[in-house]
C-alpha cells in the first residue's frame, strides 16, 4: 500500500514538473472592471498558443499598480492612469490602453426618459437639487412628468475606478464640485448612501424610490437598467452606448504615454463620462521568453482581441488610438534589444 | 462563556496541576510538552505579527498624530484627511443596538429550550437556531437590503417617529438604510451565538436549586427568577460579550444596509459607517500610502476595541461570579 502511494506521489510530481517545463506562465493583477474581457482574451490566446498560460488576479486597480511597482507580477492593470507620484516610484512602466468603459446614471423614478446636464447632475450629487420636479430638471425634460418626490443619491462605497471617472467628470464640469469634493477612487460625498460595487449601487437604487446612482455602462446594459441621457460638451444630449464611448477617445488629444482623462470630451456624438482601462508593463522586459510572449499578446489584444470587446459590452479602441498603441508596442524592448513581434515579422 | 465562571467558583477547590515536568520524565512526554509549547507560542506570535504589521503600515497616518486620528470627524481621501471617529461611533452604536435587541430574545429562547418549552418542540427550535447561524452574512445583507430596509422605511420608522419622535434617536428622514437597519440585522446574526451559549449555561444550573425553589412554593417563573437566572448570570454576560464581539467585526451584512456615509448622527434613522465596512470597501483601491495607513489605523482601532471589550468581559464575569450568585449557589 505504501509503495503504491509513493509511486503515485512520484508520478504526480513528475507530471507537475513536466507541465511547468513546457508552458510559460505569465502573471498579472489589477482592475476588476475589464476582468471578464481579459479572461476571455487569456483563454482565446491560450488556445492559439497552448504553451502560454495567463494567471490574472482581479484585486483592484490600486493593488495592480502596487504589484507591478513591486515587480511581483509580469503586468498590472488599472482603470485610472498612474499618478506622477506613483510613476516616480516605478520608472520604466508604460500604459497600454486596451478598451474603454463608460459610467452611466441610473434612477428609480416613474419616468420613461431623463435628460441631465452637467449642471443638474452636479447639482444633484452636491445635494443642491433635492426634488425630482426641481425647475432646473423640468426645464430640460419638457413633456416628461417629473414626480414631486425627494431625490436620494446612491454612490459607490468601495474605492473604484468608476468613482474616479465619475468624479473626474464632475470636477471638470463643476468648479464647485472641484473645490468641495474633488476626484478620486474614494471621495467625501456631500450627500447620499453608499453601496458596494455596481450591484450594491443598483440594489440601493432599485430598493429606494426616488434614488439616483451611477454604474458602469456594461453593468447597466446587462441588467437593463434605465439610464439618463447626458448633455456633452457640444451641447448634444447623448444616450450612453459603446459607439458614443469610443467617440469620446477620438475627441481628445492623445499624449504619447496615454495618461489622459477623456471625460467631457469634445465631439458631437461623444458620451462625456468615459475612460480607458490600461495594462501596465515595463518598457524593457527582463525575462526573454516572458517578455516576447507579453509583447506579442498585447499586439494581439489591440488587433484580434478588439473584436471580442463589443459582445462583452466594452468599447473598442478607436483606430487612431490603436495605431498609436502599435507604435508603443514596437518600441518595447527585451533585455535591451527590440522585442520580436511575430505579427510584424 | 461558562468555563471562566465555573473555574472562578471552583478553582480554589481544585489541586493545581503540575506546571513543570519532573526531572526524570519520559522523552515522549518532553516532546509532547515541547510541541504544545510551540502551538501555544504560535498563537502569540500570530497576534504579535499582525499588530506589528498594522503599526508599520499605519505609520504615515500616525505620524500626523494618533489622538487627532482618533478624534477627527472628517474622512476625505481626496485631501488626505483621515479621522476614525465616525467609524468608531457607527461600530459601537450598531453593536450596542444589536446586543440590546438580541440579549432579551436570546435569554427567552434559551429559557424556552432549557426550561419551559415542550420537549418535542425543543429540538425543532434549536435546529432552526443552528440554521440561522449557518446562513452566510452576505445573504443576511441581501435580505436586509430588499426586505428589512423597505419595511423599516415604509412601516417601522414612520411608526417610531410618530410615537417616540420626541427622542433624538428617532428623528430625521426615514430612508430605511442606517444604524437601525444595521443594528437589527446584527441582532438576528448574533442571536444564535448568544442563545446557544446561554442555553448551555442554563443547563449547568444544578437541578437542586430549581427543585428547592419549587419545593418552597415558587411558581416556575419565580423559580427561574430567583434560582436559575442569578446562578447563570456570569455565563449569560459572557454570552452577550461573545455576541458583541461578533457584531463588532461583522462586515458584509453591515456594509450592505448601513448606508456607508462617514457621519455622526444621534438619530438611528441616519446613515453611518462601521470600522470593518470601510476597511473592506476602500482597501483594494487606495492610491496614497496615507490612505492605506489610515485603513490600517482603523484596523488597529478595531483590534483595540475588541481587546478592551474582552478584558472588560473577563473582569465583569469575575466580579459577578463573586457577587450574589455565590450566595445563591451555596
Amino acid at each position: 500500500m505504501k509503495k503504491i502511494l509513493i509511486a503515485f506521489a512520484a508520478l504526480a510530481f513528475a507530471g507537475a514538473t513536466a507541465r511547468a517545463a513546457d508552458t510559460l506562465l505569465v502573471t498579472g493583477a489589477g482592475a476588476t472592471f475589464p476582468f471578464p474581457l481579459y479572461s476571455k482574451w487569456f483563454s482565446d490566446y491560450n488556445k492559439k498558443h497552448p504553451d502560454l498560460q495567463f494567471n490574472y488576479q482581479s484585486i483592484g486597480s490600486g493593488g495592480g499598480i502596487k504589484q507591478i511597482t513591486g515587480k511581483t507580477v509580469d503586468f498590472g492593470a488599472s482603470d485610472a492612469p498612474m499618478t506622477d507620484e506613483q510613476m516616480a516610484k516605478a520608472s520604466g512602466i508604460i500604459h497600454i490602453p486596451t478598451v474603454l468603459g463608460a459610467v452611466v446614471v441610473t434612477y428609480n423614478a416613474p419616468m420613461q426618459s431623463l435628460k441631465l446636464t452637467p449642471e443638474t447632475l452636479s447639482g444633484i450629487f452636491l445635494g443642491k437639487i433635492t426634488k425630482w420636479n426641481d425647475p432646473a430638471l423640468a426645464k430640460d425634460n419638457a413633456g416628461v412628468k417629473l414626480p414631486d418626490t425627494a431625490i436620494t443619491v446612491a454612490h459607490r462605497s468601495d474605492g473604484s475606478g468608476t468613482t474616479n471617472i465619475f468624479t473626474d467628470y464632475l470636477s471638470k464640469v463643476s468648479p464647485e464640485w472641484k473645490e468641495k469634493v474633488g476626484k478620486g477612487t474614494a471621495v467625501k460625498w456631500p450627500v447620499g448612501l453608499g453601496g458596494k460595487g455596481n450591484e450594491g449601487v443598483t440594489g440601493l437604487v432599485k430598493s429606494t424610490p426616488g434614488a439616483i446612482g451611477y454604474v458602469e455602462l456594461a453593468y447597466a446594459k446587462q441588467n437593463k437598467l434605465p439610464t439618463s441621457t447626458l448633455k456633452n460638451q457640444e451641447g448634444v444630449f447623448v444616450q450612453p452606448s459603446l459607439e458614443a464611448t469610443s467617440e469620446a477617445a477620438a475627441g481628445v488629444e492623445m499624449p504619447a504615454d496615454f495618461r489622459v482623462s477623456i471625460t467631457n470630451a469634445s465631439g458631437k456624438t461623444a458620451y462625456p463620462i468615459a475612460g480607458f482601462t490600461y495594462l501596465l508593463v515595463y518598457k524593457d522586459q527582463g525575462d526573454k521568453a516572458k517578455g516576447e510572449a507579453l509583447v506579442n499578446f498585447l499586439w494581439w489584444a489591440i488587433h484580434e482581441g478588439q473584436t471580442s470587446a463589443a459582445p462583452l459590452d466594452y468599447a473598442p479602441l478607436p483606430k487612431p488610438v490603436a495605431a498609436m498603441v502599435e507604435k508603443t508596442l514596437q518600441s518595447m524592448t527585451v533585455q535591451g534589444k527590440p522585442a520580436q513581434l511575430a505579427a510584424t515579422r | 462563556m461558562p468555563p471562566p465562571a465555573d473555574i472562578a467558583a471552583n478553582g480554589a477547590a481544585l489541586a493545581e496541576p503540575p506546571q513543570r515536568l519532573p526531572a526524570g520524565a519520559h522523552t515522549g512526554d518532553r516532546l509532547w510538552n515541547a510541541l504544545l509549547g510551540v502551538f501555544g507560542g504560535a498563537v502569540l506570535l500570530v497576534v504579535g505579527v499582525i499588530v506589528l504589521e498594522l503599526v508599520k503600515v499605519s505609520r504615515p497616518v500616525m505620524a500626523v498624530g494618533a489622538t487627532r486620528f482618533l478624534l477627527e470627524r472628517d474622512w476625505n481621501p481626496v485631501v488626505d484627511s483621515f479621522g476614525a471617529l465616525p467609524f468608531i461611533y457607527g461600530t459601537l452604536v450598531t453593536s450596542t443596538l444589536a446586543i440590546v435587541v438580541a440579549l432579551p430574545v436570546s435569554v427567552g429562547l434559551a429559557l424556552f429550550l432549557s426550561e419551559m418549552g415542550p420537549p418535542r418542540l425543543r429540538p425543532v427550535v434549536s435546529f432552526a437556531i443552528e440554521i440561522l447561524a449557518a446562513i452566510p452574512s452576505v445573504v443576511y445583507g441581501l435580505w436586509g437590503l430588499f426586505v428589512l430596509v423597505p419595511w423599516l422605511r415604509s412601516t417601522v420608522e414612520p411608526f417610531l417617529q410618530s410615537t417616540l419622535g420626541f427622542l433624538p434617536l428617532f428623528q430625521g428622514p426615514t430612508i430605511g438604510l442606517g444604524f437601525l437597519a444595521a443594528g437589527l440585522i446584527l441582532a438576528v446574526m448574533i442571536l444564535p451565538t448568544v442563545s446557544s451559549v446561554t442555553n448551555e449555561v442554563l443547563k449547568t444550573v444544578p437541578a437542586s436549586l430549581r427543585e428547592g425553589a419549587l419545593a418552597l412554593g415558587a411558581t416556575r417563573w419565580e423559580a427561574i427568577r430567583i434560582a436559575v437566572l442569578p446562578y447563570a448570570r456570569p455565563g449569560i454576560l459572557g454570552a452577550a460579550i461573545l455576541g458583541l464581539g461578533r457584531a463588532l467585526g461583522e462586515t458584509m451584512a453591515v456594509t450592505m444596509v448601513i448606508g456607508n456615509s462617514p457621519e455622526i448622527h444621534a438619530s438611528l434613522f441616519a446613515a453611518g459607517y462601521s470600522l470593518p465596512a470601510v476597511i473592506a470597501n476602500e482597501f483594494a483601491e487606495t492610491v496614497t500610502d496615507v490612505h492605506t495607513g489610515a485603513l490600517a489605523g482603523l484596523a488597529l482601532v478595531l483590534f483595540g476595541i475588541s481587546l478592551v471589550l474582552n478584558s472588560l468581559a473577563r473582569i465583569l464575569v469575575q466580579l459577578v461570579s463573586r457577587g450574589p450568585m455565590r450566595g445563591a449557589a451555596q
